[in-house]
């Protein structure tokens, strides 16, 4: 007996609904598409921590007036999570600090510059130094100090000479390098 | 199979045999259960400090105290590694969580100390976590002894593998089962001795590296118990206030808000380990539905006798109390007769210093997830003293003390912030309140607004000189508010918060005398990383300055001058003062930053130098002004803390503290009016932008094969006098008040 799918397929319903539009927004989030169907106003920083529990991006205080701890890029550009809405980010695509590593599991070079340099205190604004440090040299493939002493973020660690070093270093492709 | 050798009274060195055979030793107190190794389950659970080696190679290490950023992650279990001669790419270190058992009702911490961020987890574990891998280094021997035919003094030990003369190599993997049989000696295996460390004293980054900038590293902050209610607060303005009128209709009425809680702080007990100040709680699914709860309560405080304090009547008081006759609350020291000695002065000197309220702004606020369960409590806390969280949990839940579960991630930072644990209290009285667990998150703004500050103080000085330029006579008066006030330290011990019997230059004056002055305020305060050095290091060191400026002496030559010829001195408080290792670090800086130039240099050189418990630490800057634009051109720091476990991880805490300390000096000041807080942000409290910190510190370590002190802080005190005094030759102008940026501007 031949296998079920194998016979006709019947005919088709004439009066066929189509799919309803799927409500919510859409946005893309490292690379794989999200649906935010909860409040549009919720800040992208709970959605990432509360509903898809990406907990690399850190509450790091108020838009205006945070350490950075919370940056992610938004088509390529960074902003604090916690001062996007949902509902501006349709279609938009945001990369988290665990979006920056390939899929490989292959750091970014400022990442593994980051462990080189073990520019790390406690390591809780890291994530938000990475994402304005990998927009930086994505930006400007060799800058200056001035550059650098324009990122945003805040550390009461003292991690910042190490950052330094870091950025210039993934710029200077030695990242990995002894 | 088990055994153990006794360490002290109460402490054992202990072998177990785990899982598959793997070789197990750890620290434990006597009269622990022995439990056997099939119900250990995880053994961390149940050893502390230890080290596991599976049959396949790989080691397990448990860190016991607390990382907040200061590498203790990977030295203390490095220190482990290098006396098991193990194969660090092959070690995975575990954060043990709180080790407690129960002793007839009472905590039996079976981890010993478990505490992180004072500066003394790796002298702690210098005398005692050595013995761990040293005996789990002698068992493999014996077992690859055994193996091999050979005498096991005739072995060495390499990278995980054990070597014959003859070039045979064993794993440790392959000789975990025996080694776990081997009958143990009554005494422990000894340590190695220092010219065959191969770990200790070489760089290594911090083992959470990987883990962190992927993302993947787990903060309390990160933690989640499936369906636990997301708790915010508003807290009283005041800690002595009072909630005057309540409506919670609006907030109820927010989509996802479960309900609406009071909390008040328990009465009678020390702070710290209460609420700071009363609170109602928004409990609902997911932070932003408690977040839009909270912003529409409606909420009417009243405040208590605080409501009319300011910290600028404070600083006024202090002020008076200074310019009066008043007997001091504490004579801290008194050599020699200052008034005496004040006769035979060529020359006098006087100036006062004037540092500020501070914060400890931690980069991740304060939480706690919290679980009970009928008889058990289950804590994810960022603590940097779990036993202390430990009992406010016990008090506030009466449970047996082996059934509080406190877990203790990497922890965003603590400057002696999580010694104290309200947020912890406040977290357990909410899941009282109801029947789910909490996840209890404090705003940025109630960060700053509910500190447990580092108190503001005024630094009075007269130095007496002689006719050869001989510093006579020193008189140092401090008024403060003390940061032990209602934590049960006695009133005659209140000043040890605020200033040091032995700091410098007592011992090396030969009329000194110093006071202290208590002042009240209803400000809570507590830990501060750096206390009481950061403040006293200020004022001595630009005093220091001052007094070679009035002598028109080069600053260094006044220092050297007054350190002497190299020698000891017996400290007040235990330990001995190293003179010689102090003007060594001078000495370091010095050279580095090229201060031969120091008269004719276009920009400012300044340098300070200071000890904290037998370590030391000298500061030279170089900085420039152009205009109002002061530039921090150079940065070094010399540390001496005997023996450098992990040169790198010390690198990392000698510069941050650098940065973190210039970045206090140069900006950071807390305000209270009408008995409120001023700074809710980092825009009020600006922590230094990469602009305005110098580009690089460059850190000189001093090798040593003293056992090793503590650097958490040890290299904060000198950065902000260095700085000034930096500042004054670039510029002309003595900045005697902090925030020095705030000060320089208006005195331009």
């Amino acid at each position: 007996m031949p296998p079920a799918q194998d016979q006709a397929m019947p005919t088709p319903d004439s009066n066929i609904v189509p799919e309803k539009i799927r409500d919510g927004i859409e946005v893309v989030i490292n690379g794989e598409p999200f649906r935010h169907t909860g409040d549009p106003a919720m800040p992208l920083l709970w959605y990432l921590r509360d509903v898809l529990r990406l907990t690399g991006t850190k509450y790091g205080g108020d838009a205006q007036a945070g350490n950075g701890a919370d940056l992610v890029l938004v088509d390529g550009r960074p902003v604090p999570a916690i001062g996007q809405p949902m509902k501006a980010l349709a279609g938009k695509r945001v990369t988290t600090v665990e979006g920056l590593a390939a899929n490989d599991g292959t750091l970014h070079p400022l990442q593994q510059a980051f462990i080189d340099e073990d520019a790390i205190g406690c390591g809780y604004c890291t994530p938000g130094w990475l994402i304005s440090g990998v927009a930086l040299l994505t930006r400007t493939a060799q800058p200056s100090d001035d550059d650098i002493d324009r990122l945003p973020n805040l550390c009461r660690c003292g991690s910042q000479t190490r950052v330094r070093r870091a950025i210039k270093r993934a710029a200077a492709g030695k990242a990995g390098q002894a | 199979m088990s055994g153990q050798i006794q360490l002290s009274r109460r402490r054992f060195l202990q072998v177990l045999t785990g899982t598959a055979g793997a070789l197990i030793v750890g620290i434990r107190t006597a009269g622990a259960v022995d439990l056997p190794p099939a119900l250990l389950g995880g053994t961390f659970q149940s050893l502390g400090p230890y080290v596991q080696i599976d049959s396949d190679g790989n080691v397990l290490i448990g860190a016991r105290d607390p990382d907040t950023g200061t590498g203790v992650a990977t030295s203390l279990p490095r220190i482990i590694a290098d006396e098991l001669d193990a194969d660090w790419n092959r070690v995975s270190v575990i954060p043990l969580g709180l080790g407690v058992e129960n002793d007839h009702g009472q905590p039996r911490w079976i981890y010993g100390r478990q505490l992180g961020g004072t500066g003394g987890s790796i002298p702690a574990a210098w005398q005692e976590l050595r013995q761990v891998g040293a005996l789990a280094r002698w068992l493999l021997l014996q077992a690859a002894a055994r193996r091999l035919g050979v005498p096991a003094d005739r072995l060495r030990c390499e990278s995980g593998t054990v070597i014959a003369p003859d070039g045979r190599r064993v794993t440790y993997g392959s000789l975990v089962e025996v080694a776990g049989k081997i009958p143990l000696t009554k005494s422990v295996p000894p340590v190695k001795t220092p010219e065959r460390y191969t770990l200790i004293g070489a760089p290594a980054g911090d083992v959470d590296a990987h883990a962190i900038v992927t993302g993947q590293a787990s903060y309390a902050i990160d933690h989640h118990y499936g369906d636990a209610l997301v708790a915010v607060l508003v807290h009283c303005p005041w800690p002595d206030g009072t909630l005057a009128r309540i409506d919670t209709a609006a907030t109820l009425a927010v989509k996802g808000v479960v309900k609406v809680l009071q909390l008040q702080p328990e009465k009678d007990q020390p702070l710290g380990e209460t609420a700071i100040a009363p609170a109602v709680a928004v409990l609902a699914q997911d932070t932003w539905s408690a977040l839009q709860g909270r912003d529409k309560l409606e909420l009417e405080w009243k405040p208590g006798a605080s409501g009319t304090q300011s910290s600028y009547a404070l600083e006024q008081q202090a002020q008076a109390l200074l310019d009066g006759d008043d007997a001091p609350t504490t004579r801290v020291r008194n050599d020699g007769d200052v008034d005496a000695a004040g006769k035979k002065a060529a020359r006098r000197l006087e100036a006062t210093y004037v540092q500020p309220w501070l914060a400890h702004a931690t980069a991740e606020p304060m939480n706690c997830l919290v679980r009970l369960d009928k008889d058990r409590a289950s804590l994810v806390v960022p603590t940097q003293a779990p036993q202390r969280a430990w009992a406010v949990v016990q008090r506030l839940t009466g449970l047996a003390p082996d059934h509080i579960d406190i877990r203790v991630p990497r922890v965003g930072g603590g400057y002696g912030r999580r010694l104290d644990h309200d947020y912890v209290a406040e977290a357990v009285m909410l899941a009282k309140l109801v029947d789910k667990p909490v996840r209890l998150l404090w705003t940025r703004a109630q960060d700053f607004g509910h500190d447990f500050y580092r108190a503001a103080s005024v630094h009075r000085i007269s130095a007496i000189v002689g006719r050869k330029r001989e510093l006579i006579g020193w008189n140092q008066r401090m008024a403060s508010a003390s940061a032990l006030v209602q934590r049960g330290v006695p009133d005659n011990r209140l000043w040890t918060s605020e200033t040091r019997a032995d700091q410098l230059p007592a011992g090396l004056v030969p009329n000194y005398r110093s006071d202290w002055y208590g002042l009240e305020s209803a400000m809570p305060r507590g830990p501060m990383r750096g206390m009481p050095h950061l403040s006293n290091a200020f004022a001595v060191e630009s005093f220091i300055d001052e007094i070679a400026h009035m002598m028109r002496e080069d600053p260094l030559k006044t220092r050297l001058r007054l350190l002497g010829e190299p020698r000891t001195l017996a400290l007040a408080g235990g330990g001995t003062l190293d003179l010689g290792r102090l003007a060594n670090v001078l000495k370091l800086v010095a050279d580095r930053i090229e201060w031969k130039n120091w008269l004719r240099s276009v920009n400012g050189l300044g340098i300070a130098c200071w000890h904290v418990d037998g370590a030391y630490v000298a500061h030279a800057i170089e900085a420039s002004m152009q205009g109002e634009k002061l530039t921090i051109e150079r940065a070094v720091c010399a540390v001496d803390v005997g023996r450098v476990i992990n040169p790198l991880g010390l690198q990392g805490q000698v510069a941050g503290a650098t940065l973190d300390a210039l970045s206090t000096a140069l900006n950071l000041a807390v305000t209270y009016k009408d008995g409120q807080i001023q700074q809710h942000d980092y825009k009020s409290y600006p922590l230094a932008s990469m602009a305005q910190l110098p580009n690089d510190v460059e850190v000189i370590t001093v090798p040593g094969d003293r056992s090793p002190a503590g650097a958490s802080f040890l290299a904060m005190p000198t950065a902000a006098p260095a700085l000034a005094n930096a500042v004054f030759r670039a510029s002309a102008v003595r900045v005697r008040r902090l925030p020095l940026m705030k000060e320089l501007l208006r005195l331009l």
